[in-house]
């Protein structure tokens, strides 16, 4: 039997970047908030500190912070007519777990969207024609987000000052700024930090795109370029480019965390509860089906709770939130045969994989001091912001020499033709460790009416409820799309001075058993149609109000970047909502 | 001595039994005795980080085996040293110490399926939904290794007492799959066999191989001490220090300020 708990007013099923932000902003509201979270607690000091934290096996190739899939996978299939398989080794993505999330291990890769994402249909229609996008593939379902870049640009600017995002603005109001990106979104004001310092690999590409008439500019880093008091009046720290970013957790309170911008000031929230260890199995809802009354976890010690609550929360990794809702009935799961329902409509991923770039061994690239997110690269091929029209698909990449670190185990290149193992394989090694560039290409990914996410009907969890299935593979779009990239990359390759050259560009069919992204999107997308959306444009369910889906899983189809800072900025969008409109009159905010 | 006849003496040492504790080493030089008084010879027979001198960088070190018998230690010692091998500079797989990682690996948690997801109905599926064997690593290794040893006692020569020819034959040969080990596909094992030994190559010698950090020295990776705010713009310098493990601790010199706690000013709220 559950024990039943004294009543709240909010509960956020996950303590990652979603739950941390929506506990601090609905608790300075007034209300009382328990996060629930399936991870033990964790803290910069004791938990984060070198050198223990940079341990590359550990972290990087046994991923400790990682959701623990003994307990709790996904299973995985191409295509609906084969069997989804459980994915027993993370490898392609890999979700956080602990307070903080994925948004502790993340790089600090630190983007907005374009204005064209937000209307990716309306916008291709109206510049392309709808002859083109069913051109690109009538299988493809990218939809409107119900939002706009403008009415997301003050919450941008507002998650970039508690970030303390170190870049260089490129387009203020209309205006282009030098040594920013010119093709960027208007911003309403510069970054809050001036770019992080670049390395050399950054130096290399930066002469090389130039030299072909590209416009490089710094990446935007979540990686503190100087000390920096956010505007919770948290001090954040100059990163030291110690090459152990992503996959680990920053020792030096340089990387934007929740435990380094939002917990110092929410954990002292008298308000605030964060119970570790407690596995959410479901929310519960009254008869009606249309009102949630609160949750149901199980704690460490095995022992079942009902959390009553007014106002649930979905804050979990945005596969999690989209099994949260499945597990919880709440909303109609998805048809591949029919193209009806909403919940699982929608997944979508990332097109990831550039080139490798053999330099001449008389130059030294480092790539052990690098920063998550110091690269130096081009936005000439995201999006939509070269012409389509003869090409033959949509979308689009970012292209840079982003490089992380040097870690050997995961850093170890060797040209085409060397064997695989042996004397030779180890001399190329030796030989090319230090001279060797990676350029990431880094972009969009259609939705697809045949790729989506449901309940396992065959595999469990350790405590006996199904996995989330996913069935996935990339359109051919998106493959079309990388590999005209992946052509354009290796000129720069070349106008970089390459003595040899690996191209880049996905493939299909896609895999799970090599890294790829942790920017899962969908499946539980926002909209103005109930039809074709699971919440609607405040992140609201559509037919349960007291239930928001807050992250990732509301982007109708994946963006060309990296999406943590569009994330934050969407939630607190959400939560302006939220506390503005939804707490005086709890019911739908916008009527179907 | 040659690289045979090095590994001869191990698996003859382990063949007899002899447990190589620090205590026991087997009779030796003059250098083991002198390791064992200023107590460096248990910095080779232990998973730490302090270069070892009981034995050179260019000889194997000392492995006492928990999880590999004599035999599978055998066959392991011999393929590493055929997966990365030593040359006229740098030491191999084998000198570095990636059997003892191995072994302590698969004999501990990661070996009993950590982080595995282990649940069946068991189905092969496709190369793209990755490994979908009921084995644990550890059951992997056992099942594989006896197999393999069990094919070449029928063909007459154990893998460590072939020609080094051969052995790279005989693992292309498993690498190129399509022969069942025990129920383990030969590729299979062959893939887990690689990637142990090259985490191990690189990985930091707290886990017991890596070894001087040989691998490091070789590729001019500076290790676990990592802070270039100072150097990140000097464009193509070469860093030539020593690297340094996580096992240097000790010296505090990645430490940072304690005296940076994350702030939280006072009436925030």
């Amino acid at each position: 039997m559950a024990t039943l708990l004294k009543p709240v007013d909010v509960v956020t099923i996950g303590v990652g970047l979603t739950g941390s932000l929506a506990a601090l902003e609905l608790g300075q509201a007034g209300l009382k908030v328990v996060g629930l979270e399936r991870g033990s607690g964790r803290e910069t000091v004791p938990d984060f500190q070198s050198p223990p934290i940079h341990d590359e096996l550990r972290f990087a190739i046994r991923k400790a912070f990682m959701q623990d899939n003994a307990k709790v996978a996904v299973t995985f299939r191409n295509a609906s007519d084969q069997t989804a398989l459980p994915i027993r080794r993370w490898e392609s993505f890999l979700p956080g777990q602990g307070p903080g999330g994925s948004f502790v291990h993340w790089n600090g890769q630190s983007f907005r969207a374009q204005v064209a994402d937000f209307i990716w249909r309306t916008h291709t229609i109206q510049r392309y024609g709808q002859k083109f996008l069913d051109s690109c593939g009538p299988e493809l379902t990218i939809q409107d987000w119900g939002v706009t870049y403008d009415d997301m640009e003050p919450y941008y600017a507002r998650f970039e000052n508690l970030c303390g995002v170190s870049g260089k603005a490129g387009n203020i109001k209309g205006q282009i700024q030098p040594g920013g990106n010119p093709l960027e979104a208007p911003r309403s004001g510069e970054y809050p930090n001036p770019p992080q310092k670049e390395p050399h690999f950054g130096a290399i590409f930066r002469k090389g795109a130039e030299s072909l008439g590209y416009h490089p500019y710094p990446q935007p880093s979540s990686n503190l370029s100087r000390a920096y008091t956010n505007p919770l009046g948290i001090k954040m720290e100059t990163c030291i480019f110690c090459g152990f970013c992503e996959r680990f957790a920053c020792p030096h309170y340089a990387k934007a965390s929740p435990q380094t911008i939002i917990l110092p000031v929410l954990l002292q929230d008298p308000n605030y509860e964060l119970p570790a260890l407690c596995e959410v199995l479901r929310i519960n809802l009254d008869s009606t089906r249309k009102k949630a009354t609160g949750v149901t976890y199980v704690d460490d010690t095995g022992q079942e709770f009902e959390q009553p609550t007014e106002l649930v929360l979905i804050t979990a990794f945005p596969l999690n939130n989209v099994r949260t809702l499945l597990l919880s009935g709440i909303g109609e799961p998805y048809d591949p045969k029919t193209g009806n329902g909403v919940v699982g409509r929608n997944y979508s991923y990332q097109t990831t994989g550039g080139p490798t770039i053999f330099m001449d061994e008389s130059i030294n690239v480092n790539p052990f001091m690098a920063s998550g997110a110091c690269g130096t690269m081009i936005d000439d091929f995201s999006g939509d912001n070269f012409d389509h029209s003869n090409l033959g698909f949509i979308g689009g990449q970012y292209v840079g020499a982003i490089m992380t670190n040097g870690r050997p185990i995961e850093f170890h290149p060797t040209p085409t033709g060397t064997p695989t193992w042996g004397l030779e394989w180890k001399q190329a090694v030796a030989r090319h460790y230090n001279h060797t560039i990676l350029v990431q290409q880094h972009g969009t990914s259609a939705s697809s009416r045949l790729n989506y996410l449901d309940l396992d009907p065959m595999y469990k969890d350790a405590w006996g409820q199904p996995l989330l299935r996913m069935t996935f593979d990339f359109p051919e779009n998106d493959i079309r799309m990388s590999q005209y990239i992946a052509d354009k990359v290796v000129e720069i390759g070349r106008a970089m001075g390459g003595k040899q050259i690996i191209r880049g560009g996905t493939k299909r069919p896609y895999s799970v058993t090599f890294y790829q992204s942790t920017h899962n999107a969908g499946g539980a997308i926002m909209g103005d149609d109930p039809k074709t959306s699971a919440v609607n444009q405040y992140l609201q369910c559509w037919n349960v109000p007291n239930v928001f889906s807050l992250g990732a899983s509301a982007f109708p189809q994946n963006i060309t970047y990296n999406y943590s800072i569009t994330i934050g900025a969407l939630t607190l969008w959400a939560l302006d909502a939220i506390k503005n409109k939804y707490l005086k009159s709890p019911g739908p905010l916008v009527h179907s | 001595m040659s690289d045979i006849s090095r590994r001869t003496v191990l698996t003859a040492t382990a063949a007899a039994g002899a447990t190589i504790l620090p205590a026991a080493l087997p009779s030796g030089s003059i250098d083991d005795l002198v390791s064992i008084c200023s107590g460096e010879a248990r910095a080779a027979a232990t998973p730490a980080a302090t270069p070892s001198s009981a034995t050179t960088p260019d000889q194997a070190p000392r492995t006492t085996y928990l999880f590999f018998n004599d035999q599978e230690a055998a066959l392991i010692e011999a393929a590493v040293a055929r997966l990365i091998p030593k040359d006229e500079q740098w030491g191999g797989a084998l000198e570095a110490g990636v059997p003892n990682y191995m072994d302590k690996q698969l004999g501990g948690a990661w070996g009993a399926g950590e982080r595995l997801y282990r649940s069946g109905p068991w189905h092969q599926g496709e190369w793209t939904q990755g490994y979908q064997l009921p084995f644990t690593p550890a059951e992997l290794f056992h099942a594989a290794l006896a197999a393999i040893n069990r094919d070449l006692a029928t063909a007459g020569t154990p893998f460590a007492k072939m020609s080094a020819d051969d052995q790279d034959a005989y693992l292309k040969k498993l690498e190129a799959g399509g022969q069942d080990l025990g129920g383990v596909p030969s590729d299979v094992f062959f893939d887990h066999l690689w990637e142990l030994t090259l985490e191990d190559f690189f990985s930091d010698p707290v886990y017991g191989g890596n070894r001087d950090m040989v691998s490091w020295r070789m590729i001019g990776f500076p290790g676990a001490y990592a802070s270039y705010y100072e150097l990140v713009d000097q464009h193509g310098i070469k860093i030539d220090r020593p690297p340094t493990s996580l096992g240097e601790d000790l010296y505090r010199h990645i430490h940072i300020d304690p005296n940076i706690p994350a702030y939280a000013p006072p009436n925030n709220k």
